[in-house]
């Protein structure tokens, strides 16, 4: 309970750092790099609740991304539709997809869920890449609507965008510390934890898994809408492999199956890329060695390390104040004992 | 007739694991099976809770045929199971890892947990009432706040009990509950199937102790190559010449 209020003092902070972050820094790039990584955050908050919490790595997550926001596009673009609309109907098109790949990929387990899935991934890339009179193929999509205006608030500067995207951060935030904090939670750990056991406890292991598959491609599509109404431009690239293992990495570093995790690690690894950008390519010989390091020492990244050491100490306390009692409650029966003797 | 199997078969390619096994566990007694090592114990288990399905052959509980249900619909009906090892979920607490136990008796889903409805609210707080009730039963209240990765050997038997229990089973099935413990511990956990029996559980368990199983079983099966070769009282087991050979390898009579 204490790791808990601990782990939402932690987001509390950060909450509000967000949202006083734009009038501490006037600089429209920062605002800009830190709309981008919230836009990750929400995809890695996907990727989060079915690899972290139900231990099924998904490697097709950036290709959902790719759809929401080839979806939001061409529903804009070539439709001509609402913007509105068109956002929410870039949603459900992710998802009944999602619906549809998870029942044939969720019949694979572990690795073979991850490779296949990898599989469906490079396959929706190939599909947008190569399917030129939809999408455009490698010349991608150029004019992107911003997002419409919600009554009198219009979306057209950097710093209104970061809010929007600031409350979709916030709202998948909630959303999934809702669904980790509930019975539903509990059951996806159970399954994470031994698939067989989880079904002799009665729970349908089918049917959950499934319904993490499509929350996890909700977010992403969800992302994928934002990012591409926020850039205003997409190529087939944003549903390239190396973007979900850009994903994968922010959560392995945050900490894969903890709720700051996300956050965590996809801030930090966004801004230290940026610091490192002079270095171009050669960041990944930074990257590379503190990745192996981490997962080696830390598999459950910063946040999990931290909430194991914080739970070791606690249990050390424990043991440290009942060892006292121990020692007092003897010392007493022998003071005790002694001086019945003297009696 | 309580749970039965009839002619229960089930082959893996060439190699028949199960043979025609007739079975009948009895309401409120501790049924055990015993038998060498793959003489297909668990696999019986397995075909049971409907965790493979059978060759051939039914199973029957309380006259309802579950042979081809799935292992979770066979957990709702009320029969429970353990596994030689259990895979808790070692950084979180021993609470934690039981209140699952008992989700297949609540209705709550996704939509409850994020809007956090009072269904949800109530059926937490009545998961977490069961898992504080079973761990008391099994003697663990001391531990629940523990985290599960710290418990030793005999601590865990008994969380899997207890993650059993949590589901309000009729009939709970062990898979060696008492390997690799110690004879004192068994002696409690012993104790503790006893006190299952006692509260309108029935029991059955694969065990390889054959003194805990002598002293504690109303009514033993022994499969050898996947058939039954005996059934009956510990008593009746002992003196049986075709369990002796299975074990010995030999005549009864030396």
């Amino acid at each position: 309970m204490a790791n808990l209020l601990k782990q939402r003092n932690v987001i509390a902070v950060l909450i509000l750092f967000a949202i006083v972050f734009p009038f501490i820094t006037n600089n429209n790039y920062l605002i800009h790099i830190m709309t981008l990584a919230f836009i990750w955050i929400i995809a890695v908050y996907g990727l989060n609740l079915l690899a972290g919490y139900t231990g099924y790595l998904s490697l097709a997550h950036a290709g959902f991304f790719a759809i929401g926001a080839y979806s939001l596009a061409l529903l804009t673009t070539k439709a001509q539709m609402n913007y509105w609309l068109a956002f929410v109907l870039a949603l459900i098109i992710t998802s009944v997809l999602g619906l549809l790949i998870g029942l044939i990929s969720l019949r694979t387990k572990e690795h073979f869920f991850a490779i296949y899935t990898l599989c469906v991934g490079y396959i929706i890339y190939l599909v947008i890449d190569k399917w030129d009179s939809l999408t455009g193929g490698v010349r991608g999509l150029i004019g992107i609507p911003s997002p419409g205006n919600i009554g009198p608030i219009e979306f057209n500067t950097p710093v209104s965008n970061y809010y929007l995207v600031l409350f979709f951060l916030l709202f998948t935030i909630l959303v999934v510390y809702r669904i980790v904090h509930s019975l539903s939670g509990r059951t996806y750990i159970a399954i994470r934890n031994s698939e067989d056991l989880a079904q002799t406890i009665g729970i349908n292991t089918t049917r959950n898994k499934l319904v993490v598959f499509v929350i996890s491609t909700f977010f992403a599509g969800l992302a994928g809408a934002l990012y591409a109404s926020f850039i205003r431009f997409i190529g087939p690239d944003i549903g390239y492999i190396t973007i979900t293992f850009d994903l994968l990495t922010y959560l392995i570093v945050g900490g894969i199956g903890t709720l700051s995790g996300p956050v965590i690690g996809t801030i930090l690894l966004v801004w230290v890329s940026q610091q490192l950008q002079f270095l171009q390519d050669y960041r990944m010989m930074i990257f590379g060695p503190i990745l192996t390091l981490l997962v080696i020492f830390y598999p459950r990244g910063i946040s999990g390390g931290f909430i194991d050491f914080r739970a070791k100490r606690k249990e050390k306390k424990q043991n440290q104040s009942n060892l006292n009692q121990n020692q007092q409650m003897i010392s007493a029966q022998e003071t005790s004992a002694a001086s019945n003797k003297n009696g | 007739m309580f749970l039965e199997t009839k002619n229960l078969t089930k082959k893996f390619g060439g190699n028949t694991a199960v043979n025609n096994v007739d079975f009948t566990i009895e309401q409120g007694k501790i049924n055990a099976i015993i038998g060498p090592n793959g003489a297909g114990k668990s696999t019986f288990f397995n075909l049971v809770s409907g965790f493979h399905p059978p060759t051939s052959g039914q199973v029957i509980f309380k006259g309802k045929d579950i042979t081809h249900l799935p292992s979770n619909k066979i957990a709702e009906l009320g029969v429970a199971r353990t596994f030689q090892t259990t895979n808790l979920f070692d950084q979180a607490t021993v609470l934690d890892n039981v209140i699952v136990g008992h989700r297949l008796r609540t209705k709550s889903n996704l939509l409850d947990a994020i809007l956090r409805t009072k269904r949800l609210k109530q059926e937490e707080k009545q998961c977490r009432d069961k898992a504080i009730e079973v761990l008391e039963f099994v003697g663990l209240t001391d531990v629940a706040y523990k985290l599960a990765g710290s418990l030793s050997q005999e601590e865990k038997k008994r969380v899997a009990f207890a993650l059993g229990l949590a589901t309000s089973p009729e009939i709970i099935f062990l898979d060696e509950p008492a390997a690799g413990v110690n004879p004192d511990e068994t002696e409690g956990l012993a104790e503790l199937m006893e006190k299952m029996v006692r509260n309108g559980i029935t029991v059955c368990l694969i065990e390889h102790k054959m003194s805990m199983i002598m002293k504690l079983a109303d009514k033993i099966m022994v499969l050898s190559y996947g058939e039954k070769i005996a059934e009956g009282t510990p008593e009746e087991i002992q003196n049986n010449e075709a369990v002796i050979k299975a074990y010995l390898g030999g005549s009864a009579i030396a």
